[in-house]
Formats: C-alpha cells, structure tokens, sequence
C-alpha cells in the first residue's frame, strides 16, 4: 500500500528523513514514533505529496509519487484521510460542513452527504453536535470532528498526525480506540506520535525515528526514545 | 455547482465593502462605455441620415416671381446632376415652422408667412454634386441664400470619428481599470481564506473546485455592473428622450428601438463576464501558487 525506498528530505543541511526505507500493507495499523523533529510528520508530507523527497522512491497504492502529475494529486488525496495534531477546522463551518465538506470536493450529492455524515458522526460520537462550530468545541470533540472529516469519504488510508498531541489522556484513549475501529473496518491507518503510553498498550507494528533515520521497525514494538 | 453558488455568496456577503467597490467601478466603466456607444450610434445614424439625403436649400427674395423659380428649376434639371426639385411657399414655409414648434407657443408668436422666405429643396442625384448644385444656385440673382449639407456631413464625420477615438480609448482605459480592481480584490479574497484553500487541497479538492467560486465571484462583479450601468443609460435616455427629439428635429433617431438597447445589455453584460472571468482566473492562478 506504502512503500518508501532510500527516502531523504534534506532542508539545506539539516536532513529531516535520511534514507528512510519501509513497506506498509494494505490494512496495517501501524505507529510511527520519536521524538519532534524525528521526520514523522516529513513522512506524513510525503505521503500526502505535500512535499518532494530529496532523494529515494515512495509509492502510495502503486502509484510512484515523483511520476504523479500535479493535477492528479487530488485523486491521491482522496485515497487518504488526515487527522491533523491542530485540527484544520474551519471556523465558521459546522461539525457537519465540516465533515461534508470531504464529501462535497468529490461531488457527493446532497441526499447522500446527510446520510453519511449522519453515519460518521454517529461513529464518533458527535451526532449532537452537529450543529456546533468549532469555537463551541472541547479538544477531544474537535478531534473527533477531525477524524470524522478524515473517513467519511471511505478512503483506503487513514493517516493521523499526532492525533492525541493537543488532548488529555480520555480524549487521547477515545481517538486512538476510534482509529483502531476503523482499522477493522479494512482501512491502512498509520499514526505518528510520541504518546509512548498509548504506543506501548496497544502493540501494534512500530516504526521508531530517530533524527530522520528509522532506528527500528518491529511488530508488536514499543516506544524506546523517551 | 449550488455549493459554488452559496460559496460565492457567501464570500461577497461577507466583505460587503470589496463586493460594493468592485460593482461600482464596473458601473463605472459601462456607464460611460454606454453613453459613449449611444453618442456613437446616434451620430453615425444622423450622419447616415444627411448623407442619404443630398440636398441643396435655396432661400429666395421676397419679390421673386413663380417665372423665374420655374426657369431655374428648368435650369437645375438639365444640368444633369439634380434628381428632384420641390418649391416650399412663403405658406409652406410657415405650417412646416408650425408644425416643428407646435409644443412652443412662444415660438409661434408673432411669425407670418412674411417673415419666412419662399425655397427650392433641391436634391442631388450623388452627395458629391451638391457643390455644383450650389454654385449654379449662388450664381442666380432672385437667391437670396444657399445652404447645402456637405460641410454638415463633413463636420458630422469629424466628430463621429473623434467621439469614436476619445470613447474608445476612455472604455479601454476603464476596463483596464476595471480589470486590474477585480484582480485585486479576488487576490485579496483568495488571500484572506488561504488556511481554508490549504485545508481543501489537503482533503483532495481540484484546482477548479478551489477556483470556481472565486471565478462566480469575478463573473458576478462584471454581469451585475453591466446590468446596473446599462440601467441607469437607459433610464437617463428615456429621460432625456423628449428633449433631444425636439433638438433632432426631423432626424429619426429617438426613440432607440428596444431591439439595439438589449443588443447593448447582452455585449455589456459578455464584456463583463469576460473582464470578471479573465480577472478573476489570474488573481487565483497567482495566488494559488
């Protein structure tokens, strides 16, 4: 599903990945972890062709990235769904416009955003908050919101960029258990963070950074770098 | 495409101030495009109007007899460039002046036959033998004057040209103006909501999902400042219409059809479109960058 292959992200002569090399399957539930300024969230950017690699190869559902024309993009970012450690809101939308709005660049129509946002913010919790805007919000329900926007276009992977970072333990608990859900639901879900409490709990695949160099890739791993 | 509509009216409800400047600059603009068009039309039509009627006026003295009109009319006609000849009586001359001024009655006062001369309207068979036709005129002793439209059509033609340049190049000027203020202000909107463009590029939104309700937006300055302008010409036309078919006496010009006035809404309407659309898609394309 992902595969990265000798990838460097170099900012003059600071490098933010270094030769980073892994493969993620199809419906993995996997943590990327180190410390801020370790390059997950360098590797989130790849993915979402945010950004170029300096050198190395990435492919996202077989497509290679660098040959991935610009206008094509937005395909791309329809197979993937973020959950953004500062949300991504906007402000004078609603939970629901917020969420539908995911549904509406993919020209959804009207009948069929009520009746899959309904579902979604069923999932997360946030049927009665519908009507709220973000101003009106706790953390954890404004995440919640986020990861919302992040699935209910369905797409095949689901990648949140420390998701609990701005939470309290309940909340950051109730995110990551909603990102496991959705994981069995089929999707490839990769979660950056440096939450060693969840990461150690849950034993999941971990792929450990340390300076833009993947230090370790284990299944069933732990957060070493603490 | 609702979506796009309700973004964009949603943009333009929210900054009122922006959306106001940029519809009055293009009412501006076709306002003055408008009238200028329709002084344009108006003197090209008069224009048309004297140059398809070649004629030649000869005012007599008062004691000229009906002999010596009729050996001058003989005369004309065998010089071979007259097409017709008409004799308007002292009487004539007074129920025509009647009739041109019947809504004056100042202007009737004290007017006789007397007063007016007796005429001979002669027409040319070609515009360019009217000073010809005149000269054999000037050279008769029982004329008094001689008043032929050529210089008229010569002067018409000096200033439908320089009203075309001077307009032309005034509706140039302001359209570019118009153009560069769209620009501007759909900058200053793309701007404004860069963090929400950031957010819909990143959950997968095309290029011209982002840009289509800036593109309304530009599109709505134009259409809307066209149909304003192009109102308020013709509200002012129909105003002025009375006084100006008493100043074109006999011309007919006024009223405009209706046919030419929705002909001029439509090309408005099209430019501003096109100055809204073109605007519109360059101040994106340089701000998306």
């Amino acid at each position: 599903m992902i595969k990265f292959k000798n990838v460097s992200k170099r900012y003059g002569e600071v490098a933010a990945l270094d030769k980073a090399s892994f493969k993620i399957s199809s419906g993995e539930f996997l943590f990327i972890t180190g410390p801020s300024g370790s390059g997950k969230t360098t590797i989130i950017r790849l993915i979402l062709r945010e950004i170029f690699p300096s050198s190395g190869k990435i492919e996202v559902d077989g497509i290679d990235l660098s040959q991935l024309p610009t206008k094509k993009v937005p395909d791309l970012r329809r197979k993937i769904g973020v959950v953004f450690q500062d949300f991504k809101l906007l402000p004078d939308q609603t939970v629901f416009e917020n969420v539908a709005l995911a549904l509406k660049v993919l020209g959804k129509d009207e009948a069929e955003i009520e009746k899959e946002v309904g579902n979604v913010l069923k999932l997360v919790d946030l049927a009665d908050r519908a009507d709220f805007f973000p101003a009106q919000l706790a953390g954890g329900e404004l995440q919640r919101t986020c990861l919302a926007r992040a699935v209910v276009s369905k797409p095949k992977i689901v990648l949140a960029d420390e998701p609990t970072g701005n939470l309290d333990i309940a909340s950051g608990w109730q995110i990551t258990k909603l990102l496991k859900e959705i994981n069995k639901l089929g999707k490839t879900v990769v979660i950056a963070t440096h939450n060693f409490e969840i990461v150690d709990s849950l034993k999941a695949r971990v792929i450990e950074l340390d300076k833009g160099k993947v230090i370790s890739d284990k299944e069933k791993g732990k957060y070493k770098v603490k | 495409m609702k979506n796009h509509f309700k973004t964009t009216w949603t943009h333009i409800r929210r900054s009122p101030y922006q959306a106001a400047a940029a519809v009055t600059i293009m009412v501006l603009t076709f306002f003055i495009a408008s009238i200028f068009i329709l002084i344009a039309a108006g003197s090209q039509q008069i224009l048309h109007y004297f140059e398809t009627r070649p004629q030649v006026t000869a005012f007599f003295k008062d004691e000229t007899t009906m002999d010596q009109v009729e050996n001058l009319q003989a005369k004309l006609v065998a010089s071979g460039k007259v097409e017709s000849t008409k004799y308007v009586s002292k009487e004539e001359a007074l129920s025509i002046y009647r009739e041109q001024n019947k809504d004056d009655p100042l202007l009737l006062e004290m007017v006789t036959a007397n007063i007016l001369p007796a005429s001979l309207e002669v027409s040319a068979k070609d515009i360019s033998h009217l000073g010809g036709v005149a000269e054999i005129l000037r050279g008769e002793p029982e004329v008094e004057e001689v008043i032929f439209q050529e210089e008229v059509v010569e002067a018409l033609r000096s200033w439908t040209s320089n009203i075309r340049k001077i307009g032309g190049g005034l509706v140039i000027f302001l359209g570019l103006v118009s153009f560069l203020i769209i620009l501007v202000i759909i900058g200053m909107r793309v701007a404004a909501r860069r963090k929400e463009i950031k957010i819909l590029q990143l959950i997968g939104a095309t290029s011209w999902y982002i840009r289509t309700p800036f593109v309304f937006e530009g599109i709505f300055y134009g259409a809307v400042g066209a149909f304003l302008a192009w109102g308020a010409t013709y509200l002012l036309l129909l105003y002025a219409t009375p006084l100006l078919v008493s100043f074109l006496a006999g011309i007919p010009l006024l009223p405009v059809p209706i046919l030419f006035m929705l002909g001029l809404l439509g090309g408005e309407i099209l430019v501003g479109v096109l100055i809204g659309t073109i605007g519109s898609l360059i101040a994106v394309k340089r701000y998306l960058r």
